[in-house]
């Protein structure tokens, strides 16, 4: 404890520079969408600062509590960002679904939940300003 | 993948984003209409709603353009994308893409087109001084010259605007883009050039003059000017690490080659 309080400087480095190695590597792979790697390099400068000043023992099991929960936000965001793109590359294949079925049948579908909606009518000509 | 059969096969296919721009799609369909009918092109019109909460794509449908329903906003490079695998599917050998704000003049796109025959694979249209003159300051314009001096540099040629959305593409491009349009941020202009360029497409720009918008808000205030010196820095960083791309398809083909 005394011996990792002593080096808890060099010790928050070397974890510090790895998290950033990481992230970056995430991010090169695309795994990590950059929107949210943004605010892990704003956590992990922060956390530099705090474990900089380690001088209770006490403090350690926060550090570590700390580095676990960062660890888990980090994977979720991973989770997020290969949703995200699932998400996109699905409603993108929809749109191109739907324009193909509104070609081949010659008229616009209406989604459900647009049928009532008559605030600007297909067939009015005059765009609406 | 296959090629839905069209009794006329249409080459040119012009693909305008739209998020919100009820006020202004209807005029950028009918003025690019009536360039491409001016230029004597042959071309489509796909506008892509990009998950709008106004009318954009009904109005869109009523001005005559092909509309591409996204079903949710996903950004402009998913719509970008949404257009490329569009024109990839039914076999457009040019694409050209143009906001719907009306920042664009379509009377620009033969221009854009005469340039892509010449020998490229995307040409930009870049903006220049003149009406409605695009004039950036402060660390905007210092982003946007470390922008564009940096590919400049990969695509060995000299560009002078990496951050417009008026471009035309070839086969090659489709071919990339359709695969991998870059969903990041600034990942519509500058990483999908950088993209290109690592891909060994031969990248040109021709001067345009950009309008004032002809309705919609700008996208870009004074105050995000810093944020986005720092964003730039990271995507362009990101961008020239990233594993590169493989080219699949066909080596380049000029214009006239892919046969009429």
């Amino acid at each position: 404890m005394n011996l990792l309080a002593q080096s808890g400087y060099p010790f928050a480095l070397v974890v510090s520079a790895l998290l950033l190695l990481a992230l970056f590597w995430l991010l090169r792979t695309q795994r990590l969408r950059e929107k949210y790697s943004v605010l892990w390099f704003a956590v992990i400068t922060g956390w530099l600062t705090a474990l900089a000043g380690v001088t209770t023992p006490i403090n350690l099991v926060f550090i570590l509590a700390f580095l676990v929960l960062l660890v888990v936000c980090i994977q979720l965001s991973i989770e997020i960002s290969t949703l995200e793109e699932s998400a996109r590359t699905v409603a993108e294949e929809v749109a191109l679904l739907r324009l193909e079925l509104e070609r081949r049948t010659g008229k616009p579908q209406s989604l459900p939940g647009q049928e009532t909606d008559v605030r600007q009518p297909h067939t009015d000509e005059s765009p609406a300003s | 993948v296959t090629s839905s059969p069209r009794p006329e096969p249409r080459r040119v296919l012009v693909i305008i984003p739209a998020w919100n721009e009820e006020a202004t799609i209807a005029a950028v369909v009918d003025e690019t209409r009536a360039a491409l009918v001016g230029g004597n092109v042959i071309a489509d019109i796909l506008v892509v709603d990009d998950g709008s909460d106004d009318a954009t794509g009904r109005v869109a449908e009523a001005s005559g353009a092909l509309v591409a329903h996204l079903p949710v906003n996903l950004g402009v490079g998913a719509a970008m994308r949404t257009g490329y695998r569009y024109a990839q599917r039914l076999g457009y050998a040019i694409t050209v893409q143009v906001d719907a704000d009306g920042q664009h003049n379509p009377a620009d796109i033969p221009a854009l087109l005469r340039a892509l025959a010449e020998g490229a694979d995307i040409v930009i249209g870049a903006r220049v001084a003149g009406d409605g003159a695009f004039v950036a300051r402060g660390p905007r314009r210092w982003a946007m010259s470390l922008l564009s001096g940096t590919i400049s540099r990969i695509a060995r040629t000299r560009l002078t605007d990496t951050t417009s959305g008026f471009k035309a593409c070839g086969p090659r491009a489709i071919e990339l883009f359709a695969r991998s349009y870059p969903a990041e941020y600034l990942g519509d202009t500058v990483e999908s050039l950088v993209v290109a360029a690592r891909s060994h497409l031969v990248l040109r720009e021709v001067g345009v003059v950009m309008r004032p918008r002809a309705g919609g808000q700008p996208s870009h205030g004074p105050a995000r000017s810093a944020a986005f010196l720092g964003r730039a820095v990271l995507a362009l960083g990101l961008a020239l690490t990233r594993p590169r791309p493989e080219l699949r398809g066909e080596p380049y083909r000029r214009y006239e080659e892919l046969g009429a």
